[in-house]
């Protein structure tokens, strides 16, 4: 049943906004370590893959509820255009402009997400880079709409948020430069050229191209 | 006419597609080992029904799509 | 280089080793005969299958299927295909496709339009790689000669696909035909046929192909005459090592390959020979007296592969030499699967290790599980190729791999090279 009271909607902008936040962040730093490629006995991979997407689920949910309850709250003019459309508000158009940008980011990442099957390895990688970008926005956003950036307790929760998201990325990038990529990431030569080159083939970027599948009379995929 | 019989189920990797991220590994350890450079070892035996989700599951969370899961048939 | 003929003259037919020319149309059809189509194209291209198909041929690119068994696919393919005439020959100790299209590019070219018949193909191209400007010169000239004596009906034309190693093999060829970047595919199903565009490919060998230009004119049972059961006919070897370079000889399968080594200038019998390309396998000097053809090759533990034949001198070291093919082979990898990647790196270098005479007790282990290891796991058959020679090497030398592990080092690892190693591919840069 719809709240209609606009202080609850107000409320409920501000605190599934602070949680979608916090919970971006969380999927940020679960991104970067599952990149990173470490994994240990008890902390294998494919789970820190797994929590990364489930996390990001949950994000994307609160930043749902942050959107729509901001658009529903008539005390403030904010529009179902303007959360997608950047700086198209009347209130507050730029700190709402940011919020739609990192909305749009984050709504196409999932998108290509969900499609990951459809769409080939380096269209899906260079979409999911946008979510670097789409941090930053978000937190801007939150210091600088609305009513609870200058406050203490938002800045120390910026800054906690802040610390994680720096030190996990300054941990990726020295992890990187101490032992390379941990393994796999081999692309296939861009060009075959000739003649063969003096210096052994060594491994190059990876190639988004889709498998194509031959058809086969014997053994056949199951199809999913 | 030749008769057609279902062996079963087997996991197969493409190794174009694959990038050693290793979930398969980790999740179905009965049918994938690694080798010492991260890439799979896939084995092709026909996979036990009970066993199935947890195929199918490593076949879903391959970042590349690479672990697929073939229905084998052979004729006669 | 040089091309001489020893009996039987089949392919070789005209062809001198004094002569360098190349065999025009009208020495062609001299040496030859015509290539006589009767009742039209359509009933000849049935015969054609027929014959080749009674013939027993075997494609003479290393793989060695029956000829015509890719043709029934092709003919019933739903759009006309296209028949692709395999020139790059990437194998670096082969030098037999080079030498029938400079001499006698006419026999390949008829045998082209009669598989061209046989399949209903609807076009016809000769893939020569981008650096072989001679080849290219001999068969555009030969084409010319065609078309101003009104002899091809078919649209024919010369492509430039770039000559490394894989690109010579069929999926990888179809792919840049394409318009792809000429890798190897994953087949699945090789009874599916190739696909370049939308229509259905046929790669055939050059040589095949001269072999088909002959059968059409003198049929099955005349190709019949030579040869073994399994393995009918003449082939073409490339014969390496003696010191005065390369020979391509004609030999009947089933000689033996002793007799061919004599042939190729081999004064003194090597004492290994390696047979089937760098992707193939050794044979132990005790063994040279093997009938060449694939059957009694096996039985021994070799493979025939394409028709190559190296000489290993007593003074090289087998292990180190194929360390070299090792490390050139992990260079021709086209990079797109990951046990190939590492694997074929990580076993050259233990090769490499394990010739230059280090004491390692682990050495034979190590790489025959990293051989293991690579076995199969890529989307083509290029690391299968190195682990069958590795196989072969640390079999046929056990004794000379035993006690470089033991750390006893022989020179060979620091004599030159016997194996054509294309320039800037051998890390000691002095191949002959």
């Amino acid at each position: 049943m719809l709240a209609t009271s606009s202080t609850t909607l107000w409320y409920s902008t501000r605190a599934t906004g602070i949680v979608a936040l916090v919970l971006l962040t969380a999927t940020m730093v679960l991104g970067i370590l599952t990149a990173g490629r470490l994994r240990t006995r008890s902390w294998p991979a494919f789970a820190q893959a797994d929590l990364h997407k489930r996390v990001s689920v949950l994000a994307m949910v609160f930043l749902g509820i942050h959107v729509v309850t901001a658009v529903l709250d008539t005390y403030v003019n904010i529009g179902w255009a303007s959360i997608v459309v950047p700086f198209a508000s009347s209130y507050q158009p730029f700190w709402t402009g940011l919020g739609a940008v990192g909305l749009d980011l984050l709504v196409a990442v999932a998108v290509s997400s969900a499609w990951r099957g459809h769409i080939s390895a380096r269209a899906w990688r260079t979409i999911h880079w946008l979510a670097y970008g789409s941090w930053p926005v978000a937190m801007a956003h939150s210091l600088g709409e609305g009513t609870d950036g200058p406050t203490v307790w938002m800045g120390i929760l910026a800054g906690v948020c802040g610390l994680a998201v720096a030190g996990t990325l300054s941990w990726r990038v020295l992890d990187y430069r101490r032992h390379g990529r941990r393994a796999g990431q081999v692309g296939a030569l861009t060009r075959v050229v000739s003649p063969p080159p003096a210096r052994p083939a060594s491994p190059g970027r990876p190639d988004g191209r889709r498998v194509r599948s031959h058809g086969v009379t014997r053994v056949h995929e199951v199809s999913r | 006419m030749t008769v057609r019989r279902r062996i079963g189920l087997s996991l197969r990797v493409d190794p174009v597609a694959c990038d050693a991220y290793g979930y398969c590994a980790e999740l179905f350890p009965e049918r994938v080992t690694v080798d010492e450079w991260g890439y799979p070892i896939v084995d092709g035996t026909p996979v036990e029904p009970e066993l199935a989700d947890l195929a199918a599951r490593a076949v879903a969370d391959c970042p590349r799509r690479a672990l697929r899961l073939y229905e084998v048939v052979v004729d006669g | 280089m040089t091309a001489t003929v020893t009996t039987p003259e089949r392919v070789l037919v005209g062809v001198r080793g004094e002569d360098e020319s190349s065999m025009d149309l009208d020495r062609h059809l001299a040496a030859h005969g015509p290539l006589v189509a009767p009742d039209g194209d359509a009933r000849w291209g049935a015969w054609v299958h027929r014959a080749v198909a009674e013939s027993g041929l075997l494609g003479r690119g290393g793989a060695g299927f029956p000829s015509a068994g890719k043709w029934e696919a092709g003919r019933m393919a739903s759009r006309r295909p296209v028949l692709v005439v395999n020139a790059l020959e990437g194998e670096p100790a082969s030098a037999k496709d080079r030498v029938l299209l400079l001499r006698c590019p006419h026999l390949v070219l008829d045998g082209a339009e009669a598989v061209a018949a046989a399949v209903r193909a609807s076009e016809i191209l000769l893939c020569v790689p981008d650096h072989s400007w001679a080849v290219a010169a001999s068969l555009e000239a030969a084409l010319t000669e065609r078309r101003r004596a009104g002899l091809s009906g078919r649209r024919v034309a010369v492509r430039r696909p770039p000559g490394r190693y894989v690109t010579g093999e069929e999926s990888a060829l179809t792919d840049w035909l394409g318009g792809g970047p000429g890798r190897p595919m994953m087949r699945m199903d090789k009874s599916v046929p190739l696909r370049m565009a939308r229509r259905a490919a046929l790669v055939h060998n050059v040589e095949t192909l001269a072999h088909v230009a002959l059968i059409a004119r003198r049929g099955p049972e005349w190709f019949r005459q030579l040869g073994t059961p399994d393995a009918p006919g003449s082939t073409l070897v490339t014969v390496t090592g003696a010191g005065s370079g390369p020979v391509v000889l004609e030999v009947e399968l089933g000689t033996p390959v002793s007799q061919i080594l004599r042939w190729g200038r081999f004064e003194d019998p090597p004492s290994a020979v390696l047979l089937g390309g760098y992707g193939g396998t050794w044979l132990e000097g005790s063994r040279l007296d093997t009938p060449y053809a694939p059957a009694p090759l096996a039985s021994v533990g070799a493979t025939m592969g394409v028709g190559v034949v190296v000489g290993l001198p007593a003074t090289s070291c087998g292990i180190a030499e194929t360390a070299r093919i090792a490390r050139y082979l992990a260079g021709e990898s086209a990079g797109q699967c990951g046990p190939c990647v590492f694997g074929l790196p990580a076993i050259a270098g233990d090769l490499e290790l394990l010739s230059s005479g280090r004491p390692d007790p682990s050495a034979l282990e190590r790489v025959a599980g990293r051989t293991s290891a690579v076995d199969g796991r890529g989307a083509c058959r290029h690391p299968d190729g190195l682990t069958r020679l590795v196989r072969s090497a640390l079999r046929v030398f056990a004794a000379d791999a035993s006690s470089h592990a033991l750390g006893r080092p022989c020179s060979g690892h620091i004599s030159p090279t016997v194996l054509p190693l294309p320039p800037g591919s051998d890390p000691r840069g002095d191949a002959s």
